[in-house]
């Protein structure tokens, strides 16, 4: 009894350190599954909102940010306890979003309405809502915060809205449902994943044309299987991950050649990316599955399934901030 | 408590965000105008239909609404219209409805800018129109008439088809029944003639996929309300040798319902009712389909049948093209609607395409009753070298047409 105590205790001390956690949205159970980053196992799942996806940490890993589409609404959340500290005003249906690097800032893909609607999470006050094509889905904000994209799967076009005026600039046409979209380190090529196009567009940012079109092709796997959703950018820049939804793949491509060095097995219907902090790991929603992969990414190995709620959609990692004491965490500061 | 008052705080934000949307919206498309100059005229689309007189539902269903069709291109207008804004097209959409009796070619005669046409008729005035000297330009996408002979030996150049055929309905029925093992099937077919072309169907699927037509039985309900009747009377026609599903072929909607419960021994009611097949209805939700249904609801107020998402695809793959093109010259638009690389996603998960031996969009068929969706065919399992979709209607070894040849699948 002693021991079990003791070993208990000492499970409790060690929880804290380990390194990381990945919080991934449950869409069909209204939940987000945490994963820890060291043993590779749930360690607690929290409800949220109704038909929770896209999920983004504040810069300090403090606040969790998830969509929550059909509570009309993103909630702020505090990560350690699972309690909502407020909602943000969002807009009808917010799909997915992207923190501008001010941390602060929040452009909101709303699915429903077209548009797009900009927060500030601090204010919690709406500060535009733009117009853009039908179905916008994918949110990107480039590195130096000037642009920002949305993807609108109907309308099938990247639209770029300048973060000073709010405005929509311009838009580029790519192929058939465009669903996600991520800048490079650099800021000078967009990444643009079309879900049923096949293909992932690469956009020179500075002329905001279609410079290069990406193909894949997987043996024993009819083409119009191969549908590009989630994309992630290797920390080193030389790598790009696309999630291929039902042909359950992760495609890696080489970012200066643009061919696929390898596909990756992964669990059914694979949708979403997130890369820990350091790069070593990708961890990947198969929504049909119910499941995370996670993956070596110098290897390019899957290395554990975790099975975590119904529809896992939405998945983003956080360092542990080093300052968790009980004390700070009850402080809940917002960010 | 937290769903509910996020609930509470998005109703009370609601008016605030429908202000600001419009000024966006206003401020937006000024913006898009100065930005991006027209390219051209508004591109015209037509939508023509046949009206057709339909017998009352038999169980207070909801009727078959008399904008079936237009309201789906109605919103393929709309979808198009918001897409082509932003690089300088626009589109319009003229619809005319012909009386039954009347003359459906004067009808497109006196239509002007007719390249782009989109038919709710039956075969017959499809052909009809297809066929007129003047019409030799156009091109007609129907989406009223499943008849499988307008992709076979009655197929024309001038005449695509976003409505699956029979054969396609039917094939993706027995795809089902063959992945369930329950291949022997009981055929009640009705008098009319598509229900006799739907039987046909059924019978030249179920030899495709190795199923058997194992009794046959004709029911004519002669006008008469089945529905007293039906506990005793579904017992005589649905009696015969042993079988795993009895399969209705009842296009209006005759006597089907009723079969449902009332067969003589315990088996499912396939085809034209019970587990029926379509392109589209009320329970389809995967492949962001729900957000298609919110806004046909929201614009139509009530729910998108098979012939309404037919004319929203027509006009959406109009409008695709005309993108593709970055053009609003009819010519233009037109080669690339009809090229043989042209594809256009519709909410079904996957790449469309219009086949190039026949004209027809290959595309999934749901296997559907009113509560859910049970399957989605192509089932998994039946391959095929080019698309798995090319499984469901006439492949081109089994078409007739020749009106395509030349082109390239």
């Amino acid at each position: 009894m002693k021991t079990l105590a003791l070993g208990l205790a000492l499970l409790c001390l060690s929880a804290p350190a380990s390194a990381e956690e990945i919080f991934v949205s449950n869409e069909r159970d209204n939940t987000i599954s945490v994963i820890d980053g060291d043993s590779l196992e749930v360690l607690r799942t929290f409800p949220v909102g109704r038909r929770p996806r896209g999920v983004t940490f504040s810069k300090d890993g403090r606040a969790l940010y998830v969509c929550a589409s059909d509570s009309d609404a993103v909630q702020v959340i505090d990560p350690d306890t699972g309690q909502v500290r407020h909602d943000l005003p969002s807009g009808e249906d917010p799909e997915q979003f992207a923190l501008a690097p001010d941390g602060r800032t929040l452009f909101i893909a709303n699915e429903e309405n077209a548009t797009t609607t900009v927060v500030d999470a601090q204010t919690r006050k709406v500060l535009a809502q733009i117009d853009v094509g039908i179905e916008p889905e994918g949110v990107a904000v480039s590195p130096d915060g000037r642009m920002a994209v949305t993807t609108s799967e109907t309308t099938n076009m990247v639209h770029w809205i300048d973060t000073k005026t709010l405005e929509a600039v311009d838009a580029t046409p790519v192929g058939q449902r465009p669903r996600y979209a991520a800048f490079t380190a650099d800021g000078t090529r967009l990444w643009a994943s079309s879900e049923i196009g096949g293909t992932v567009s690469v956009i020179d940012v500075a002329s905001r044309t279609v410079i290069e079109t990406v193909d894949f092709a997987v043996k024993g796997i009819a083409a119009d299987r191969i549908q590009p959703v989630g994309v992630q950018l290797s920390k080193d820049g030389r790598h790009a991950f696309v999630a291929l939804g039902p042909s359950d793949r992760v495609a890696v491509v080489d970012t200066r050649t643009y061919k696929v060095e390898s596909y990756i097995l992964v669990g059914r219907r694979v949708w979403q990316l997130a890369l820990n902090a350091a790069g070593t790991r990708l961890y990947t929603t198969n929504g049909v599955s119910g499941d995370v992969t996670v993956i070596d990414t110098a290897t390019f190995k899957p290395i554990r399934t975790v099975k975590v709620g119904r529809f896992p959609w939405g998945a983003a990692a956080r360092p542990i901030p080093d300052a968790q004491a009980p004390d700070s965490r009850a402080a809940g500061a917002t960010p | 408590m937290a769903a509910s008052g996020a609930r509470r705080d998005a109703l009370s934000r609601r008016p605030l965000s429908a202000g600001l949307f419009g000024a966006a919206l206003l401020a937006c498309s000024g913006l898009a105008e100065a930005a991006t100059p027209a390219l051209g005229p508004p591109l015209a689309i037509h939508y023509l239909e046949r009206r057709v007189e339909r017998p009352a539902p038999l169980n207070n269903e909801d009727p078959i609404p008399d904008d079936e069709g237009a309201r789906g291109a109605e919103l393929g207008l709309k979808d198009s219209s918001a897409t082509g804004r932003f690089i300088g097209l626009g589109f319009s959409l003229a619809t005319k409805v012909v009386a039954p009796g009347d003359d459906i070619r004067a009808a497109f005669r006196e239509l002007a800018n007719r390249t782009f046409v989109v038919l709710n008729a039956p075969s017959a005035d499809v052909l009809a129109l297809a066929d007129l000297p003047e019409a030799q330009g156009s091109v007609f996408l129907n989406i009223g008439a499943p008849d499988t002979r307008l992709r076979d030996a009655d197929c024309r150049k001038n005449l695509l088809h976003v409505l699956p055929s029979r054969a396609m309905l039917t094939d993706a029925l027995v795809q089902f029944l063959a992945f369930k093992r329950w291949s022997r099937i009981l055929l009640v077919a009705g008098p009319a003639p598509g229900d006799a072309l739907y039987a046909e169907a059924l019978k030249r699927s179920a030899k495709k996929f190795g199923a058997r037509i194992v009794a046959e039985a004709a029911y004519d309900p002669k006008g008469g309300d089945v529905r007293d009747t039906a506990l005793r009377e579904f017992a005589i026609p649905t009696r015969g040798a042993e079988h795993d599903v009895v399969a209705v072929a009842d296009e209006a909607g005759e006597f089907g319902a009723s079969l449902n419960y009332n067969t003589a021994t315990p088996r499912p009611v396939v085809g034209t009712q019970g587990l029926s097949s379509a392109a589209w209805g009320r329970p389809v939700e995967a492949w962001a389909a729900v957000q298609l249904q919110g806004r046909f609801r929201k614009l139509a107020g009530r729910a998108m049948r098979p012939v309404d998402w037919a004319g929203w695809m027509a006009v959406h793959a109009i409008g695709e093209a005309a993108v593709k093109a970055r053009s609003s010259d009819p010519a233009a638009v037109r080669a690339t609607l009809t090229a043989a690389t042209f594809e256009v996603g519709g909410f079904k998960g996957r790449p469309l395409s219009f086949r190039a031996w026949d004209g027809q969009l290959r595309q999934p068929v749901f296997l559907l009753w009113p509560g859910a969706v049970t399957a989605t065919a192509p089932i998994e399992g039946f391959l095929h070298h080019r698309t798995e979709l090319d499984t469901l209607g006439l492949d081109e070894p089994e078409s007739a047409c020749r009106a395509f040849a030349g082109r390239s699948p």
